[in-house]
């Protein structure tokens, strides 16, 4: 063996080419960034998600670090270097309760639970095709798309709901809801989880499912519109739901629901005519961004936006004001600062290279990019 | 050329039979096998007036002993070749030609393309040695004129010759048959008959079965980045990339006054497992694959006058594929999809003077792709090549020009059909022998060409792009090739040597683009890309002693392929995904006595496995030593030979795409009878 190696290491290097080398922990990499340091604020940092394209086990952790002022790419594999084969394949969610993170691995079909101020593994929750995760009282409730699903069936199986102890780390129930069901929101009594239809197309999901939580029992089905993906409540209350739209002839919406006066039972009130790819809300203000693909012009259309949560009404029409909008490619993913309200944009490029993470000031004006790692969607805020 | 076409056509005249073989599929000169053959093919091959620029070839025994199971491992001995392998018996192996993609590559088999309108690709690990006597690979294209139009297309061609039946005085017919095994659970059982059914008639029938459970142990092991402390070290078994496959081959050949035909029927059926990529938590993948592939295809040439040679060959293909996707945990699927191909091709060939040859050929080829998919427009295809080619043989200066005229025009149902495109490509090819005595000779060609956007590419639900132009590649090389005189005594045999630089220029290439919101794609023409590469190769023969043949055969590549799209690219300038700046091989065999000892060396450099040159995508180099050991012998009155290779004989774990381990050390027995 040893011979081996040496004979092959005289033929490579008489033709001037390298040897393999011993296969190393995936390195992480520091770059400063100059004035980020808020050493009095609550907010300690910020963990980046980046998707990772799909069979490539690219999904990795970035991590914004606001006590040293640094932005940390790539720290899962160094954290926790026995990992068989890293954090895994095309990210998903990002999410911290209590002193845990919770990273959503969709095609590794698990929710990795790490220490959220140290990024180490304390283990794994297993359930297939995972989709997004929300907490209650000591409760994990995950997404799944389940299967099997057999596409274009009326019959398919439906998606799930998964509902995790969060102290044993296994999953306790599962409660069925729509077809591939998407982003959840726990408000009140009930989540509500927007259910997309994805694997059915064109016959699309377009509905919200209501579990009430007590009984862990899907109690309706609220029609919103075709292939919804996102839910997020508001101050008040109110549901935002955005819908993907089938990419064809019905184009991306943004639906509210609420409370009808007197009743107990949520409805769209208004369906928003903007078209909407993801929003956060922070305030009274809802950030979002949409891209559309125009076969015309064989190009991307991107809007930005702010929307007046109580009012409903559209406040601006761009959120980046200093024109740097135009260096970014595909929004992939967007989260507002809570302290701060600096706006921080996620550039996916060409979804096969790094990307960027913008920071634009609460004015609308870059402070600094950094590049990230492929696909760069999902943000989350730790706090002391 | 001129003189090879003189030379070829008397021969076949004067000795149809005997030598249809040798002119359809050329033959190495090289391989010490075939010193061991009779002499009349010796010299025959010896005689063979080269194209302006050679091909690199490997065929015969020498093909045999090279520890290769299929077309793709073979091709791994050949300069300017990368090949992409997904690993196994099963997985998927295309090959790419000096950097410009896989779909410049025309792949054709006993003279008629392979065409894939679907993905544009051929998946040669579906090709396997047993009835192959002659591989070549041309860089341009085949350096003759007297050719389809689909011939002079290309940016690159792969040539696989099938064997084609050569019958001594006194012979009727030949049987043989052989019998693979080894690692994975392979058992490759294959027959072949030839029959000669007349003075001017030969039939061959070939059959073989392979099968393999496709198990293998991969590991994964991963040390400390400051320490020597291993983190992790694992290893598992592939899942899912099991293979059943039938092929089945039935060929007549003929020959009349002033001329030759044959009539080949091909079908391949197969069910195979895809393994996938190993990721985080998912070890075993759920997909799977059948193929049903089958063409009928016959060429006839004819001398009109002894100026004036024609051929006509037509082909009719239809290919079938199903695919289903079993794993709950994603999207299931389950599709068919139906390529249904008819080609037609006229060449004709003038000799104006001695020195001077015209050629003219018109191809037309219709396709026709049904899917049960969603939203599926049902492309129909009409393509129509016109190619016009001269050749001129000035004493020491041989030069070849030609100019292919394409019309493609795609039709589509519930959509609109994109409108038709025409390209023009020519191609100039030059060699000049100033030293002829010294075996020294320069060549250079400059071509343009071509791939058209294939149907997935065009029309793929979602993805598909109507309007994409075609991906046009420009090609420039320069070479000096050395062949030294055959010597039938004393220790030194022969010596050929080549060394070719290159510049090729891809411009308008089809790559994926982010559409939309979410993970969506389309297909833009967005890239450009400039290659800068060197391909050098080395035979050298030698008999050390009588009937003992040392043979050694070396190539190396360097490849320089950067992506120049966009300054704004955080990639621009960066190597392409997988292309390694170093790569190469050597094969060394002895052979002496009925025994053949063959060691082979591959080695790959060090390459990035996405568009960034950055250590996230960075790939190690890997390399394989490969050893195989042969014996022909005579028992009851037949020819037996028994083989044995072992690969990857240091056991080395290596990716060649990312995520799709490769096999350790793996054997295979071979014993092979012929009557």
């Amino acid at each position: 063996m040893r011979f081996g190696r040496f004979i092959t290491c005289c033929l490579a290097a008489l033709s001037l080419v390298a040897c393999r080398e011993e296969e190393v922990v995936v390195p992480t990499e520091h770059e400063l960034i100059p004035n980020l340091s808020t050493p009095f604020g609550a907010v300690e940092g910020m963990y980046l998600l980046n998707e990772g394209n799909m069979g490539s086990n690219k999904c990795t952790l970035d991590y914004l670090d606001f006590v040293q002022g640094y932005y940390v790419r790539n720290l899962y594999a160094e954290r926790n270097p026995t990992v068989i084969k890293e954090l895994g394949d095309v990210g998903n969610d990002i999410q911290i309760y209590g002193s845990r993170l919770y990273v959503v691995v969709n095609c590794s079909n698990k929710i990795e639970v790490l220490d959220a101020y140290t990024a180490r593994r304390i283990g794994q929750i297993d359930i297939p095709n995972v989709r997004y995760v929300r907490f209650h009282r000591g409760f994990a409730y995950a997404t799944s798309y389940v299967g099997p699903v057999q596409l274009n069936n009326p019959n398919a199986v439906r998606g799930a709901v998964y509902k995790i102890d969060t102290l044993t780390m296994k999953t306790v129930a599962k409660c069925t809801v729509g077809f591939q069901p998407d982003e959840l929101c726990v408000l009140g009594q009930y989540i509500y989880v927007a259910n997309s239809g994805g694997y059915m197309a064109p016959h699309y999901d377009n509905t919200v499912s209501v579990i009430e939580i007590e009984g862990f029992k899907q109690i309706e089905k609220i029609p919103v519109g075709i292939n919804l993906h996102r839910i997020k409540a508001d101050a008040e209350g109110k549901l935002w739901v955005n819908s993907r739209g089938d990419y064809q002839t019905t184009p991306s919406r943004l639906y509210v629901l609420a409370k009808k006066t007197g009743r107990n039972e949520m409805g769209v009130t208004d369906t928003l005519d903007i078209p909407c790819s993801n929003f956060c809300i922070s305030g009274d203000s809802l950030y979002y961004y949409s891209t559309e693909w125009n076969n015309y012009t064989q190009s991307n259309t991107i809007t930005y936006g702010i929307i007046n949560t109580r009012t409903k009404q559209k406040v601006s029409s761009s959120f980046i004001t200093d024109g740097t909008e135009r260096n970014i490619t595909i929004p992939y993913g967007i989260n507002i600062h809570p302290e701060t309200r600096d706006i921080y944009v996620t550039d996916a490029k060409n979804y096969v290279s790094s990307g960027v993470l913008h920071c634009y000031s609460k004015e609308g004006r870059l402070k600094w990019s950094r590049r990230t790692g492929d696909i760069p969607a999902h943000m989350v805020f730790l706090t002391q | 050329m001129r003189f090879f076409y003189v030379f070829f056509f008397s021969l076949t005249l004067l000795t149809a039979n005997h030598l249809s073989a040798q002119t359809m599929a050329p033959v190495d000169s090289l391989a010490p096998s075939k010193l061991e053959l009779k002499l009349k093919e010796v010299v025959v091959r010896g005689e063979r007036q080269e194209g302006a620029i050679p091909s690199q070839r490997l065929s015969g025994t020498e093909l045999e002993r090279l520890n290769s199971l299929n077309v793709a491992d073979a091709l791994r001995f050949f300069a300017g070749v990368q090949l992409k392998d997904y690993g196994g018996v099963g997985g998927i192996k295309t090959v790419n030609i000096r950097s410009m993609g896989t779909n410049h590559v025309g792949v054709f088999y006993d003279g008629i393309q392979l065409a894939n309108a679907q993905n544009g690709q051929v998946d040669l690990g579906q090709f396997s040695l047993d009835n192959i006597q002659t591989i070549s690979l041309y860089n341009g294209q085949k350096s003759e004129i007297f050719q389809s139009a689909k011939d002079f297309n290309s940016a690159g061609s792969i040539y696989m010759w099938t064997r084609r039946p050569v019958f001594e005085d006194g012979e009727h017919y030949h049987l043989k048959l052989k019998l693979r095994t080894g690692s994975f659970g392979l058992i490759n059982p294959s027959l072949l008959v030839e029959q000669k059914l007349s003075d001017a008639v030969q039939a061959s029938f070939s059959a073989e079965w392979v099968s393999s459970n496709g198990e293998y142990k991969f590991r994964y092991r991963r040390k400390g980045v400051m320490t020597d402390q291993i983190m992790y070290d694992t290893t598992a078994v592939r899942q899912n990339g099991d293979v059943r496959a039938t092929r089945l081959e039935g060929a007549l050949f003929g020959q009349f006054a002033g001329g030759k035909w044959m009539l080949k029927a091909y079908n391949y059926t197969s069910e195979r497992g895809v393994p996938g990529a190993i990721v985080n938590n998912v070890w075993r993948r759920g997909e799977r694959i059948w193929d049903n592939n089958s063409f009928l295809q016959g060429s006839i040439d004819k001398d009109v006058t002894e100026r004036y040679h024609a051929r006509l060959a037509a082909k009719y293909a239809y290919y079938l594929t199903k695919y289903v996707n079993k794993d709950t945990t994603v999207m299931m699927i389950d599709n068919v999809y139906r390529q249904k191909e008819f080609y037609l091709s006229t060449s004709h060939l003038y000799n104006v003077t001695r020195w001077w040859d015209v050629s003219v050929a018109y191809d037309v080829q219709w396709n026709e792709m049904d899917a049960d998919m969603q939203g599926f427009v049902y492309p129909v295809r009409w393509h129509h090549f016109l190619s016009a080619a001269t050749a001129l043989h000035l004493g020491v200066l041989s030069v070849q020009g030609s100019v292919v005229y394409n019309h493609v025009d795609d039709r589509v149902r519930l959509a609109e059909s994109p409108g038709a495109r025409s390209v023009w490509t020519p191609a100039v090819f030059a060699s000049i022998t100033p030293l002829r005595h010294v075996g020294l000779s320069l060549r250079a060609f400059a071509k343009r060409s071509f791939r058209m956007p294939t149907f997935n590419d065009l029309y793929y639900a979602e993805i598909g792009n109507a309007r994409l132009k075609p991906e046009t590649v420009e090609q420039y090389n320069l070479g000096v090739a050395y062949k030294s005189k055959y010597h039938q005594q004393g220790v030194f045999t022969r010596l050929e040597m080549s060394l070719d630089g290159y510049r090729n220029f891809v411009t308008d290439k089809i790559v994926a683009y982010p559409k939309g919101a979410q993970f969506r794609w389309t297909m833009l023409n967005l890239g450009r890309v400039h290659i800068t590469g060197v391909d050098a190769t080395a035979n050298l023969t030698l008999q050390p002693m009588r009937d003992f043949f040392v043979t050694a055969r070396l190539q190396y590549t360097y490849q320089d392929a950067i992506d120049v799209t966009n300054h704004a690219d955080t990639y621009y300038r960066d190597q392409i995904p997988y292309i390694p700046w170093h790569s190469g091989s050597a094969a060394v065999q002895l052979a002496w006595n009925g025994w053949a000892l063959n060691y082979s060396f591959i080695y790959t450099g060090e390459r990035y496995n996405q568009q960034e040159n950055i250590i996230y995508n960075h790939t190690q180099p890997w390399y394989t030593h490969d050893i195989s050991i042969s014996k022909d012998f005579r028992l009851w009155k037949l020819r037996w030979r028994a083989q044995m290779e072992v690969n990857n004989l240091l056991a080395q774990d290596y990716d060649v795409i990312l995520n799709y381990p490769m096999p350790q050390r793996n054997w295979r027995a071979t014993l092979s009878v012929e009557i």
